[in-house]
């Protein structure tokens, strides 16, 4: 599924004949299976980082690990951590940074609890929220485009800023939302089914839609093209600002799906709401494989990285260690995942 | 008389104070190919970049097949039908060769989806097509995995993919072997064959002579010459004018002078 990462040229395209060259030019590759390893080799290395964690969590306490509950724990959370890793692969991927993720889940979730406090059909609040992500994301890709400022610095300024707004308005209360269990939404959200929490569902079939987007879409083309050569996109007629400015607008969107999410789960809405998110998803898109200096990237990657991070928590402590390690296994796993990426992927300039 | 492709009418271009291109007015016909000579900072890379429609003209009027065109920009200059190669050949490194090729103008189906296979015929086709085939590389490899000359020559096949009117190649044979540059020869008397039009900017005026048909000299921000292939003897002739331009009083020692003044209009 994710596309031309890294065909390998150290090895020559083996045709057998000269006259077929054409022919046999779709893969850098004689094997489907090794074209397949070479074009993921970022997310694979991901996936290989997240199979040897786990199996020296469950070397470590075998018997935790075939418990149901473990995993049910985590894929509740996990889904709403993957709304926002996958828009910020493509952000990382565009060359550029957001930090104003947390403060957009909590806005956006908090006009979804307005809504539905208000007494109107929560389908209509997710809607209202995501409109809302929308707009804060680009507000914030436009300061940073068209304001011409890092994305680095202007987007930990507009968490702050909009998580002080709510603040401010809020005053630190919180909003039950007790009648959205029984709402149809809350149904096709956030119930279970078969004992699997159901927003999974909808957070895999966000990650393949944007896994398409990423690899087989103009946008996620030119994503790629201004995160790798600015200047060389703007000479062949691509709106390079354009394509900046929607890359914030789609964590917008990512971040208030991710925001109502969380507030479907707990009922409740949290001023701090989204608060917690920066560091982990952060550190899910790095550890997925995507690199930082822009033009590439892996969503998959982003994906497994998320997975990655989520267990580390439960998995030391099902483990049989105490909190107190967690810090460390998620520095650890952090280090090693780079390192790991660093010898699996070379850089072109 | 040919028809004429484009046509620069006293094209101003200032930085602030300074005037990078002081009133230039420049044309290319149908199939010909036009050389633009002149030392550094004479003002071709401005040039290039308001005819590519990355840069506006502070002032001045193109006009395109002999109608002025407003709100000229990188898209529009590509759907007037001109392609540039840029001295640093604009590629994205870390992408593909299908990817450079199809910069700006993916081919796409259902809902903006890439259409995949089909850029990979095409892109297959225009490698072929300009020579620049191998068994090492395919239209997946990574271009900065690419020497020097193959990497022009996915700058070029991305230039002749809409089957360009003009062609503007910027420094193309520059930091290139002799087999690569007999090769970019060789593409631009195709593009001649054809019927289209090349702007072959170069430093080295013995292969700008080599190839083009007429040549405009570059000096200072204003055009010193303009001049057809057949009243200059030979690049000797057109180094002698450039140095007389550049330094009017002559530089002892350096040449004989004088002689190709007279054809200067």
């Amino acid at each position: 599924m994710s596309k031309a990462m890294e065909p390998d040229l150290q090895s020559p395209f083996s045709g057998s004949s000269g006259d077929t060259v054409g022919k046999e030019w779709r893969h850098p590759s004689d094997h489907w299976l090794r074209g397949f390893v070479l074009d993921n080799r970022a997310s694979l290395g991901t996936l290989g980082v997240f199979i040897v964690m786990m199996a020296v969590f469950m070397i470590a306490n075998p018997t935790v690990f075939t418990t149901w509950y473990l995993y049910s724990s985590v894929l509740t959370t996990l889904p709403v951590a993957l709304f926002v890793v996958v828009p910020l692969v493509f952000v990382v991927t565009c060359g550029e940074i957001d930090l104003s993720f947390p403060a957009t889940m909590g806005f956006a979730s908090w006009v979804f609890a307005l809504v539905v406090q208000a007494g109107y059909d929560p389908f209509l609040g997710i809607a209202a929220a995501v409109i809302t992500g929308m707009l804060l994301g680009f507000l914030v890709g436009s300061l940073v485009v068209y304001g011409g400022l890092s994305s680095l610095i202007a987007t930990l300024g507009m968490n702050f800023l909009l998580r002080g707004l709510i603040q401010i308005i809020n005053e630190g209360k919180s909003m039950a939302l007790t009648g959205l269990a029984n709402s149809p939404a809350y149904k096709i959200f956030s119930s279970q089914i078969l004992g699997i929490p159901v927003q999974i569902f909808w957070a895999i079939a966000f990650v393949v839609l944007s896994a398409m987007l990423y690899n087989r879409h103009r946008f996620g083309a030119q994503v790629k093209v201004v995160g790798d050569n600015p200047d060389s996109a703007q000479q062949m007629g691509i709106d390079v600002k354009r394509v900046r400015v929607k890359v914030f607008v789609f964590v917008g969107i990512g971040a208030a799906i991710a925001g109502t999410f969380s507030v479907m789960i707990n009922f409740t809405w949290w001023p701090t709401a989204g608060d917690g998110y920066l560091l982990p998803v952060l550190a899910s898109v790095f550890v997925g494989g995507t690199p930082t200096w822009g033009g590439i990237g892996t969503v998959v990657g982003g994906a497994i990285g998320a997975v990655t991070v989520s267990f580390i928590q439960t998995g030391v402590v099902a483990a049989g260690l105490s909190g107190f390690y967690v810090q460390f296994f998620n520095g650890l796993i952090i280090i090693l995942s780079l390192l790991g990426h660093k010898w699996n992927q070379a850089r072109y300039r | 008389m040919a028809e004429r492709i484009i046509e620069l009418r006293d094209i101003k271009k200032s930085y602030g104070q300074v005037y990078a291109l002081g009133g230039v007015n420049l044309s290319v016909d149908r199939g010909e190919v036009v050389g633009l000579i002149g030392d550094n900072g004479a003002g071709k890379s401005t040039l290039i970049k308001i005819l590519s429609g990355v840069v506006r003209p502070t002032s001045g009027d193109i006009l395109v097949r002999g109608k002025p065109v407003t709100g000229w920009s990188a898209a529009r200059s590509r759907d007037a039908g001109i392609e540039t190669v840029f001295q640093d050949r604009a590629l994205a490194v870390q992408q593909t060769i299908v990817r450079n090729i199809f910069m700006g103008r993916e081919l796409t189906g259902f809902m903006g989806f890439l259409k995949v296979e089909k850029e990979i015929q095409e892109a297959s086709r225009l490698m072929r097509e300009i020579g620049f085939t191998s068994k090492v590389f395919t239209p997946h490899s990574i271009v900065g995995q690419l020497s020097g000359g193959e990497r022009q020559g996915v700058a070029i096949a991305r230039a002749i993919y809409k089957q360009a009117e003009l062609i503007i190649l910027d420094e193309p044979t520059t930091a290139l072997s002799l087999t690569e540059t007999a090769k970019v020869f060789h593409f631009v008397r195709q593009v001649r064959a054809s019927g289209r039009s090349i702007l072959f900017i170069g430093h080295n005026i013995h292969h700008v002579f080599d190839i083009a048909d007429r040549f405009v000299v570059l000096d200072r921000g204003k055009v010193a010459l303009t001049t057809d292939r057949s009243e200059v003897k030979s690049a000797e002739d057109l180094i002698n004018f450039m140095e007389d331009v550049a330094h009017p009083g002559g530089l002892p020692g350096l040449h004989d002078g004088g002689e190709t003044e007279q054809r200067a209009r």
